[in-house]
């Protein structure tokens, strides 16, 4: 099987974790790719600049959902300035796997709503 | 008896792999593969003929011409238009409706007057309406969907008026395949005295055409879904209306004379046919348009039908999979279906994994998708080149992706 559907990724897909909402979430933000119409919200919990909880909703393909699971997972206990320095290459490491320009903006999705959670830019 | 297999050595774009698999091209909506007789043809015009139209007396100039116009008289001929004088070269569909829109619409629609479409068109037949609607004050309206996919024609009495002065509509839907009563819905845009444009672009690749027996004002379709090159398009009008409508674009071929003080334009067809135009692509049209005529249209036109029979009843086999659109006996080549929850563009790069090329997305049909609440469908659609065996390897792929993900 295509390696993009690797059972890591298929596994996170089946059973998301953190998905859903947090009580009071200090950040939450929403982003969504029109071309595909996946749809993502994030919602960090932070304190003392250190995320301490992290959930996500939404819908969309399995790299998409996947990859917020993977995410979310990864980003609790970092720092917002670490955060702030995370790019793609680390968020593609999580994910393992090799991927073509068109899915990658639906891999990319839950990264493009952290950065903008994380420096505070305004939702459209 | 046309063998398949035959027919499909071809077009050498079916010959490939991908991903270690033979291609099985599903994606014939978006686009066609090509026959040899259609790259030769352009390649032999580039190679032997290359030369500007019109304009030359010199010899290679002289066969461009003859090629190019010889084109013009073939896709007349397709399409049963009583004159060649009719048939305008534009890009694809989408410029020939721009054409339309721009031309007579921007210099017929007032305030008060109506544009009727419906829900079930591609982005190519709303949009050019919605930008001309605005700019001329004019009402832009919709007939709306029925839940199996066809058009509310009970609702047409209360939506064609007298204040409707076109109504457009396409021939056959590129993701339901709800293929529509074209000739009657003519004839009711006629009866309130509204012009009808119908939309070819899925239609004119899989079904016979004839525009004296539709009696339409207007049809559009694309050469690059019907075994031609891409950048080759049709605006078929009727004469009278042709003739009254001004220009699209200015510029060379398109005038009789130019002086400082104005210009006086060129007759039909070359009056809208601005500029030095895609004259490969042309012939190329010209020769899928010959290579099809030999097929015959009523076969092709049953081969598909097969194919979708064929493919409607393995694909509803198939756990937590939905069909959008009618029966078989309504539809033409195209099949969208969701997957449960799935989301298309999973189940595409699954299958293009197993060398199978679907579409996944709204498949500039935006509305349609809206109507029945989902952000996306996944589609297959036919050509008489595919086979029963392509369909058996997509259900079976199908299965394969609702056990991994669904
Ligand atoms: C029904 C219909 N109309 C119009 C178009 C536009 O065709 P093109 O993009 O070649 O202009 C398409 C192509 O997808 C179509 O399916």
């Amino acid at each position: 099987m295509d390696s993009l559907y690797r059972e890591e990724i298929l596994d996170h897909y089946r059973h998301p974790r953190h998905r859903g909402h947090l009580a009071a979430p200090d950040i939450s933000h929403s982003d969504h790719n029109p071309f595909c119409g996946d749809e993502i919200t994030l919602e960090l919990k932070v304190e003392d600049g250190v995320v301490t909880d992290a959930a996500f909703d939404g819908r969309g393909c399995a790299i998409s959902q996947a990859s917020a699971s993977m995410m979310t997972d990864e980003i609790i206990g970092k720092s917002l300035d670490e955060l702030k320095q995370w790019g793609k290459d680390d968020l593609l490491a999580l994910l393992g796997i090799e991927i073509g320009p068109v899915r990658l903006k639906c891999a990319l999705l839950p990264l493009k709503a952290l950065k903008a959670g994380v420096w505070g830019v305004d939702e459209e | 008896m046309i063998a398949i297999e035959t027919l499909r050595t071809e077009f050498p774009a079916l010959q490939r792999q991908v991903n270690s698999r033979p291609l099985a091209y599903l994606d014939n909506a978006a686009t066609s593969q090509k026959p040899l007789a259609v790259l030769q043809a352009m390649d032999d015009y580039y190679r032997l003929h290359n030369a500007n139209v019109h304009r030359g007396v010199h010899t290679l100039s002289e066969e461009a011409t003859a090629l190019y116009e010889g084109a013009r008289g073939r896709i007349a001929r397709f399409i049963h238009a009583p004159s060649s004088k009719q048939v305008i070269f534009t890009r694809n569909a989408t410029e020939a409706v721009n054409l339309v829109a721009y031309s007579w619409g921007l210099s017929t629609l007032r305030a008060g007057d109506e544009v009727l479409i419906t829900e079930m068109e591609h982005h190519a037949d709303i949009v050019p309406w919605q930008i001309i609607t605005e700019r001329t004050g004019a009402t832009l309206r919709y007939v709306p969907l029925a839940p199996e996919g066809t058009l509310r024609l009970d609702l047409l009495d209360t939506l064609l008026t007298e204040r409707t002065r076109l109504f457009a509509f396409t021939a056959m839907s590129n993701v339901l395949g709800t293929i529509n009563p074209v000739a009657e819905l003519v004839q009711r845009a006629h009866a309130v005295g509204a012009l009808a444009l119908v939309d070819g672009a899925q239609s004119v690749p899989h079904l016979p055409v004839d525009v004296q027996a539709l009696d339409c004002d207007f049809l559009v379709f694309s050469g690059h879904k019907m075994c031609g090159p891409t950048g080759s398009g049709v605006l078929y009008g009727r004469r009278e209306l042709l003739e009254t409508m001004p220009p699209f674009m200015g510029g060379g071929d398109m005038i009789r004379e130019v002086r400082l003080s104005g210009s006086r334009w060129n007759s039909l067809p070359w009056k809208f046919e601005a500029g030095t135009p895609a004259i490969a692509e042309v012939i190329g049209l010209g020769a899928a348009v010959d290579y099809l005529s030999a097929l015959g249209m009523e076969w092709v036109r049953q081969r598909e039908h097969e194919l979708v029979r064929y493919a409607m009843q393995q694909l509803s086999q198939v756990e937590g999979l939905h069909i959008l659109g009618p029966g078989p006996e309504q539809r033409g080549g195209a099949v969208a279906f969701t997957l449960g929850d799935v989301h298309p563009h999973d189940i595409a790069a699954i299958l293009d994994a197993e060398g199978i090329a679907i579409r996944a997305g709204h498949h500039c049909a935006q509305p349609i998708h809206d109507f029945y609440g989902i952000p996306a469908s996944a589609r297959a659609s036919f050509y008489f080149y595919n086979t029963l065996e392509e369909i058996d390897r997509l259900a079976v792929a199908l299965t394969k992706v609702q056990t991994l993900l669904g």
